[in-house]
């Protein structure tokens, strides 16, 4: 894992000294709002509905053991004992007081994390594939790169004001567990004829205007990829709009100028830049590299695993939703859910984070990561192991066996938190999956993700959600539409709108009806819904949601 | 004829804390939205936030929100406000554990 330098520590450190001086100007009053604003924002720090919220970054989604504990020491300090991780592979603290964050900041540097660039318009936090060096399907870590990108795009003076937002992933593999293509730029890592490079994909985006990324360039030789990385964020920076912050993103500079013209562009800046990096970038990545090595495997029989499988159903039952294929024989990834039947989508206690760093230290080769589907991923735990883990995580309300089913839900804070959010989406993902429990259904029901927002902007993914919802402000009164089909993987689609919305107090029966519908046309458990609904489209869906105009159609015709 | 003006508060959010304040009669601010100055037309409205705005060392981002008369002073008539006075639904943190 990487380990900052004296040169990191010394910008870190110079970077806080600065924001805890600026922090001091605004309450004495030298400073207003407005001149404090960007400042702020530039350091994470928002004004939601209720508090402030400081948003820290866990670049690629990846934490030390050490780390984890001082999120919980943070949460405990000078929060409410939890924090909230996000779709941005992010962790959000919703309380904190506006003196005590020049304290949090420098708690934070301690254990190597900061909340720079979570917010502004610049590049923001780099995440990726959540099974990084350790997927079984994966021909390359993409962490290194990442790195490599957050070191460059950290501070980078030219990127600083960027006409928007600004957001990157990696993934090292062919099946897309990190929404590259919802990405400002998706870089993943490719081998071409023995050679090592990347695809890229540009213009993605979900929010108001969604589109799915477009590749770029299908081949770069790796060393080219910063120049050219460099190049197109230049081109967008030139010709993104400045004068409608809804037509400010790159999708929308792809689209309107095309991405022929886009890619001309970027092409000749290329040509300028690359002699001038001159295979730094690449020394650097090297010795990134070498901080990644896979951890030190263990080669152990698989004693008492599947003896434990036998004989605890709750324990089979979580091995088969919540373990994933891992490159290393005898070792699984584990993703521990933070979906709780009736708790709140990606939040953890304080207490839980402690336990997480436990387990990552004793069973886990130290490494945890946290996915942009709110979940905590123990990425390296050896099959031995996974029975006292699991009897670990269970009290601590953990070893909840729902990865990839129907209560395992993406929701934004929508209007429990947020200032922007035009309707709640916690309690809706709470309900909804309180009722599937009820129902005893989820298993039967099989792969389904569900995917909520509390407004277009769609921190919560909806538009790639299997069933999205989203929510509205219809005439002062929370309205929730649905669109189904949504996928964020390789296959990458957008969800199709059922039509009119749904009340609060509807919309999770709305949730079962369709599911209903699946399990009564499905050719058998092994078609999941997503297939089922390629197959069949929307209608029988729709025919289900809204009855009266299926009557209505049956009767004219 | 002019649509009738819907009563309005002063509300921001406080510097320091973050949390959610309302303008009194009195230029001061005030935690419990019952204490807040109901607003009963236009020019008096605009002319409140401008003396509110201006106390940039207490408060953050000063508006005006609709209200209506209630019994025991201003009451939400949208939801946002609903929740911007009572807390998150997912836990009793915020206001209503505070108050």
């Amino acid at each position: 894992m990487y380990q900052y330098n004296d040169f990191d520590r010394a910008f870190l450190a110079a970077r806080n000294a600065q924001f805890r001086q600026q922090v001091e100007r605004r309450i004495d009053g030298s400073l207003t709002e407005e001149e404090f604003r960007p400042l702020r924002l530039m350091n994470g720090l928002y004004l939601q509905l209720h508090a402030y919220m400081l948003r820290v970054a866990i670049p690629y989604g990846t934490l030390r053991g050490e780390q984890m504990r001082m999120l919980a020491t943070i949460a405990d300090k000078w929060d409410k004992g939890y924090g909230h991780f996000t779709t941005r592979q992010n962790i959000q603290y919703n309380w904190p007081k506006l003196p005590d964050v020049p304290d949090i900041l420098d708690a934070l540097g301690e254990v190597q994390l900061h909340a720079i660039q979570t917010s502004g318009n610049t590049i923001r936090n780099v995440t990726a594939d959540h099974f990084a060096g350790a997927a079984a399907d994966e021909i390359a870590d993409p962490r290194p790169v990442a790195e490599l990108l957050r070191q460059w795009s950290t501070d980078h003076p030219e990127f600083q004001f960027l006409p928007r937002k600004f957001k990157l992933a990696v993934s090292g593999a062919e099946h897309d567990r990190a929404v590259l293509r919802a990405h400002d730029i998706g870089i993943q890592l490719v081998e071409k004829d023995g050679q090592r490079g990347v695809r890229v994909f540009v213009g993605g985006g979900l929010g108001r205007t969604p589109v799915i990324g477009k590749v770029i360039k299908d081949f770069l030789p790796e060393a080219d990829m910063l120049p050219y990385l460099e190049a197109i964020v230049s081109v967008y920076n030139t010709l993104g709009r400045r004068d409608n912050k809804y037509k400010a993103r790159i999708k929308i500079t792809v689209n309107e100028n095309g991405l022929e013209t886009i890619k001309q562009k970027a092409e000749e800046r290329f040509a300028v830049l690359k002699p001038l990096f001159e295979g730094v970038d690449q020394q650097m990545l090297a010795g990134i590299r070498a901080m990644f090595a896979a951890p030190a495997f263990r080669n152990a029989p698989l004693e008492g695993y599947e003896e434990a499988r036998a004989a605890s159903p709750a324990f089979r039952a979580w091995t088969d939703t919540n373990l994933s294929a891992h490159k290393q024989e005898g070792y699984a990834i584990v993703t521990v859910s933070l979906k709780k039947h009736g708790e709140t989508p990606g939040d953890a206690t304080s207490e839980q984070m402690r336990l997480l760093a436990d387990l990552a230290e004793k069973y886990g080769h130290d490494d945890i990561r946290i996915s942009h589907e709110q979940n905590v991923i123990l990425p390296h735990v050896h099959k031995s192991d996974l029975p006292a883990l699991y009897e670990a995580l269970k009290p601590a309300g953990l070893a909840t066996a729902n990865v990839g089913l129907v209560s395992d839900i993406i929701a934004c804070p929508g209007m429990d938190y947020c200032a922007l959010a035009t309707a709640r989406s916690i309690p809706v993902a709470q309900e909804i999956a309180t009722r599937f429990e009820e129902l005893k259904l989820e298993h039967e029901v099989g792969p389904l993700k569900i995917k909520i927002s509390g407004c277009i902007n769609a921190c919560g993914h909806h538009h790639v959600g299997h069933i999205g919802i989203l929510g509205l402000d219809r005439a002062g009164v929370e309205n929730y539409q649905i669109t189904l089909g949504g996928d964020g993987s390789e296959d990458a689609a957008l969800g199709e709108r059922t039509g009119p919305g749904f009340a609060y107090d509807e919309i999770t029966g709305a949730i079962e009806t369709i599911v209903k519908t699946y399990l009564g046309l499905r050719e058998g458990a092994e078609e999941t819904f997503l297939a089922a609904y390629r197959r069949v489209g929307a209608q029988p869906f729709k025919d289900a949601l809204y009855p009266e105009k299926a009557e209505r159609k049956a009767d004219a015709a | 004829m002019p649509r009738p003006f819907t009563p309005k508060v002063v509300t921001a959010n406080a510097l320091l804390e973050g949390d959610v304040v309302y303008f009194t009669a009195a230029d001061t601010w005030t935690r419990q939205l019952a204490e807040a100055e109901l607003l009963h037309d236009a020019e008096t409205a605009e002319a409140r936030l401008a003396v509110a705005a201006q106390q940039q060392d207490q408060i953050v981002g000063a508006y005006l929100t609709d209200m209506k008369d209630g019994d025991a002073g201003p009451e939400p008539t949208h939801f946002r406000e609903e929740f911007r006075r009572t807390g998150p639904s997912n836990y009793f943190h915020g206001k209503q554990a505070e108050a």
